[in-house]
């Protein structure tokens, strides 16, 4: 028999560029539409806050994850999330990195390959033609939320360098720059953010370079010029503001298992089994909901991933 | 001017009680609680319960050093509305949080360490709370005060719950531990200022301290006496 390692997302999650760029003006248009109604109906003057015309588009609750359940809303997604690079209050990043320049963005791709380069974002953008995936996200704090992120596989970007035959694992590093990133002053990190997989986790289809959000751009505070996104992972895998991305045969050192490495693994996958020493792994709240869930194994992605652990006890290997 | 009821200390204790709650009622209203208000009215209530246990830890040596005694007297209303904040937090980590399925809580949580010290902190939280009442300070006599020394580990336990639930390691002084340290350090210090030897050097010291420092207590002591 000849299961597939992993089945590719169903084709009707993976919105087509035009499309969901068309969709994002029908939405605009909507919202002016009923923005205009709703101050119609209250009297007022709309002079004053004119809509944002560069603001991305509000939730579309067409938007849904392959289990059924809707996308975050893009104002959750970008003013909640961890970023210690510029505050560890994670309403405090949005604001924080509201002047961070994400374009124009380099990230150089080194190590164990024939063909070491640097590569500017737009360029990739061009090249590889993002679509848009939606994931959920699982933070090892127990919360999540789902997002339509825009990006390319990091396979695709891999194999044009050509990783040679010694690279076993990429290690992935964030900017340093503690004049822009004012968290990174913190002593209580050892800074820059490093992050590493497995190759063949690297290589895997759901495993994405993200350069946009919600149909627009990759906003700083979400990552931008350009991040990881590893679904079936614990959030803080998924690596942001990457300027370094290195083939080497050894596993990599993280910044989170560097300071405690026996609370936070390699592999980090999401695992209910598996508890963080300290706090539960059960279960989550998902943003935007009352009840907590049950926290899926792989994040709900098992049938796509598990393939990759097979064999490993991930216990021992967390 | 009528003379009130109340010191000025007095007023400002009661109102500080119930500022934080009263925030935390406006940002729910406002929808301001961030996008997860469930674990942000858990952080906050839980900070506040800290809070409000150091105050009411310091009203002791800064009464002595100071010779402020009034403090002495707003001890009690302190630790109760430590013990409001507390009720609050654990009431919203049951009822809300894991809308009262005892199951869930208990499979998520049994084994955890932070869970556990934060539970033995509130549990013997209750009976300071229950017998702050006046007839219990009188029915229990030279007990009551033996009673209530037991904030001397619950104080310890709850930094240390504090320092459990946030990401990083103490051992290696790194992730977010710059609150939960800061608490710790102030709960440590009005812990040491209680060693019998410490605080006899202490009150040597004060008498010693210059007549200028002198005045300035004397002057602050006076401002919070009007009305008296």
């Amino acid at each position: 028999m000849t299961k597939p390692t992993y089945p590719q997302i169903p084709s009707s999650e993976i919105t087509p560029k035009q499309a969901y760029l068309s969709r994002r003006d029908f939405i605009k248009a909507a919202g002016v539409i009923a923005g205009s109604m709703a101050l119609a109906a209250c009297g007022i003057a709309s002079a004053e806050n004119p809509p944002e015309a560069s603001a991305p588009a509000p939730a579309n609750p067409a938007q849904k994850d392959e289990l059924g359940d809707p996308v975050n809303t893009f104002q959750d997604i970008t003013n909640y999330n961890n970023y210690y690079e510029f505050t560890t209050d994670k309403e405090g990043v949005a604001p924080l990195s509201k002047n961070f320049k994400t374009t124009p963005w380099d990230v150089e791709v080194s190590g164990l390959v024939k063909n070491p380069r640097k590569f500017g974002v737009e360029d990739l953008v061009k090249k590889y033609q993002p679509e848009e995936r939606i994931y959920r996200l699982r933070c090892v704090e127990a919360w999540s939320m789902v997002i339509p992120w825009v990006g390319f596989p990091l396979a695709k970007l891999l194999k044009e360098v050509e990783p040679t035959s010694d690279a076993k694992y990429v290690r992935f590093e964030t900017l340093f720059n503690p004049d822009e990133m004012p968290g990174q002053k913190s002593v209580l990190y050892p800074w820059p953010y490093q992050e590493g997989l497995r190759l063949d986790e690297a290589m895997h289809d759901l495993t994405l370079l993200a350069t946009g959000l919600y149909g627009g751009e990759l906003p700083a505070q979400s990552g931008g010029g350009i991040r990881l996104v590893v679904p079936w992972k614990y959030g803080f895998k998924s690596i942001k503001a990457i300027v370094k991305i290195e083939l080497v045969a050894n596993e990599p050192s993280t910044l989170w298992s560097a300071i405690a490495p026996n609370e936070y693994g390699f592999y980090a996958n999401v695992n209910p089994e598996v508890d963080h020493p300290r706090w539960s792994q059960a279960s989550e709240r998902r943003i935007g909901e009352f009840k907590r869930r049950e926290t899926l194994m792989f994040n709900g992605y098992a049938e796509q991933v598990a393939g990759l652990y097979a064999g490993m006890d991930l216990s021992k290997k967390y | 001017m009528k003379k009130s009821r109340f010191t000025l200390l007095q007023i400002i204790v009661h109102i500080g009680g119930w500022i934080p709650l009263a925030l935390i009622l406006y940002d729910f209203f406002t929808r301001n609680l961030t996008a997860n208000p469930i674990q942000a009215i858990e952080q906050r209530t839980g900070l506040q319960a800290l809070t409000f246990l150091l105050l009411s830890l310091a009203c002791t040596p800064v009464a002595s050093i100071f010779g402020w005694k009034e403090l002495i007297q707003r001890r009690k209303a302190l630790g109760n509305y430590s013990f409001l904040y507390a009720a609050l937090h654990v009431t919203t980590f049951f009822a809300i949080d894991y809308s009262l399925d005892l199951a869930a809580v208990w499979r998520d949580v049994w084994n955890k360490s932070y869970i556990i010290i934060g539970a033995l902190a509130f549990l013997l939280l209750l009976p300071l709370a229950f017998t702050s009442f006046n007839y219990w300070m009188k029915r229990l006599g030279k007990n009551w005060k033996r009673l209530h020394k037991l904030v001397y580990i619950i104080s310890p336990l709850v930094v240390v719950h504090f320092i459990l639930v946030v990401k990083g390691s103490l051992a290696q002084l790194q992730g977010n531990l710059a609150q939960p340290l800061i608490y710790g350090g102030i709960a440590l210090l009005l812990l040491i200022l209680r060693i019998p030897k410490v605080k006899a050097a202490l009150l040597v010291r004060r008498k010693n301290l210059e007549p200028g420092f002198q005045e300035m207590v004397l002057f602050i002591k006076k401002s919070f006496k009007t009305d008296r």
